[in-house]
């Protein structure tokens, strides 16, 4: 409970957006069962009609399957959950890139920039140090 | 257009001598959904909940509830939390479900005495003695422990603090059956609520503004619950069936 869906994308995008991160994020693998309907309510806060909703979702993208009698299960076509993990990168980065663009950053200047940004962050984490 | 409506208005007013409490409401309810009636204070949704249990009759127009006239014997149908306390002070928690069990047909003893103790309830306690927060968990457990296809509550939320709500809210879930039951409940606690509806029923001045499914409101227009209010309220002069212009 006490989860916030205070976007107004639609509840079940926003609670299925969630569910693909976990996956990309190794948090749920490939074959995992999800939880019940009831308990992703309860868990997420939303109602089980929503729930139902966030599975047949997650089964239109091929990224989960309902096994009757047996519940709703990540995917085990590994292949789709890499693709998965291309997609959510696609879709943060054209977001980044348009917001970038719309305050008037060219190409070169938006790379440029990431590949500072990467650098500096990556000797900080070499020097132990932290932010 | 509404799949399978278990609660039915036909231009139903009630008035209380000179004033009316709600004025030629017409709409309908999809089953197996869970449906908040929101608006400001006396825009008539307890009224609207109290026809719809059978408590009150309209002063003119029908109710039906579950194909049936909304009269006294709908409570047979219809669980009915009320936002005051009715609760017999001297009973005890595990009394109060006994006399339950004896009144209700319905009442699954099992399931009340499970909701008992996920709420933390001691069966042993007087409900004249129990905290506001506690007394409101004790009024959900009685309410969902009935079987009955409409469950309505009336502001399960008001003057709770916000864990309690939260608790409540949990319990909620974890314990309605959407599958045979359809819950209707009023409340101010829009943002915290929303995530539980399906359904919102917009009420002003004793009328239905809108009736409008949330994940609808946010694909379509982009709008939060609180948004659509917002919107809503402030051009109050289009009815219900003017909205769709919108």
């Amino acid at each position: 409970m006490g989860d916030d869906f205070r976007s107004s994308q639609p509840i079940y995008l926003q609670l299925a957006d969630r569910i693909c991160r976990e996956i990309v994020r190794g948090d749920r693998k490939a074959g995992d069962k999800l939880p019940s309907v009831r308990d992703m309510a309860v868990e997420a806060g939303v109602n089980p009609n929503t729930v139902q909703r966030v599975y047949a979702e997650l089964e239109r993208m091929q990224v989960a399957e309902t096994r009757r009698g047996q519940g709703t299960f990540v995917t085990e076509d590994v292949a789709r959950l890499r693709e998965l993990r291309e997609e959510l990168m696609h879709e943060r980065i054209a977001s980044f890139v348009r917001d970038m663009t719309e305050m008037g950053f060219r190409a070169e200047e938006i790379v440029t920039g990431v590949r500072a940004h990467m650098e500096r962050s990556l000797d900080t984490a070499q020097g132990g140090r932290t932010e | 257009m509404k799949p399978s409506s278990i609660i039915q208005l036909e231009q139903v007013s009630k008035r209380y001598r000179f004033r009316y409490a709600v004025r030629d409401l017409t709409f309908s309810l999809p089953a197996g959904r869970i449906i908040g009636m929101i608006g400001a204070n006396g825009s008539g949704k307890s009224t609207t909940l109290k026809l719809m249990a059978g408590l009150i009759r309209p002063s003119r127009g029908r109710v039906y509830v579950y194909g049936q006239p909304a009269e006294r014997r709908i409570s047979r149908c219809v669980s009915y939390m009320s936002d005051m306390d009715p609760l017999y002070g001297f009973y005890t928690a595990a009394e109060l479900i006994s006399f339950y069990e004896r009144v209700f047909p319905d009442f699954d003893t099992a399931k009340a005495r499970e909701m008992l103790e996920f709420m933390s309830l001691q069966p042993n306690q007087r409900a004249g003695d129990l905290s506001k927060g506690n007394l409101g968990r004790l009024k959900m457990v009685l309410a969902l422990s009935r079987t009955a296809p409409v469950v309505l509550m009336d502001e399960p939320l008001s003057g709770l603090d916000p864990l309690v709500r939260q608790s409540i809210l949990k319990g909620l879930l974890s314990f309605v059956d959407l599958s045979r039951q359809t819950l209707i409940m009023s409340t101010h606690e829009v943002v915290e609520i929303e995530p539980l509806l399906d359904t919102a029923v917009l009420m002003a001045d004793g009328h239905v503004l809108d009736i409008r499914d949330i994940d609808e409101l946010r694909e379509e227009c982009g709008l939060t619950l609180v948004d659509w209010m917002a919107e809503r309220l402030s051009r109050p002069s289009t009815g219900y069936f003017g909205a769709n212009q919108a």
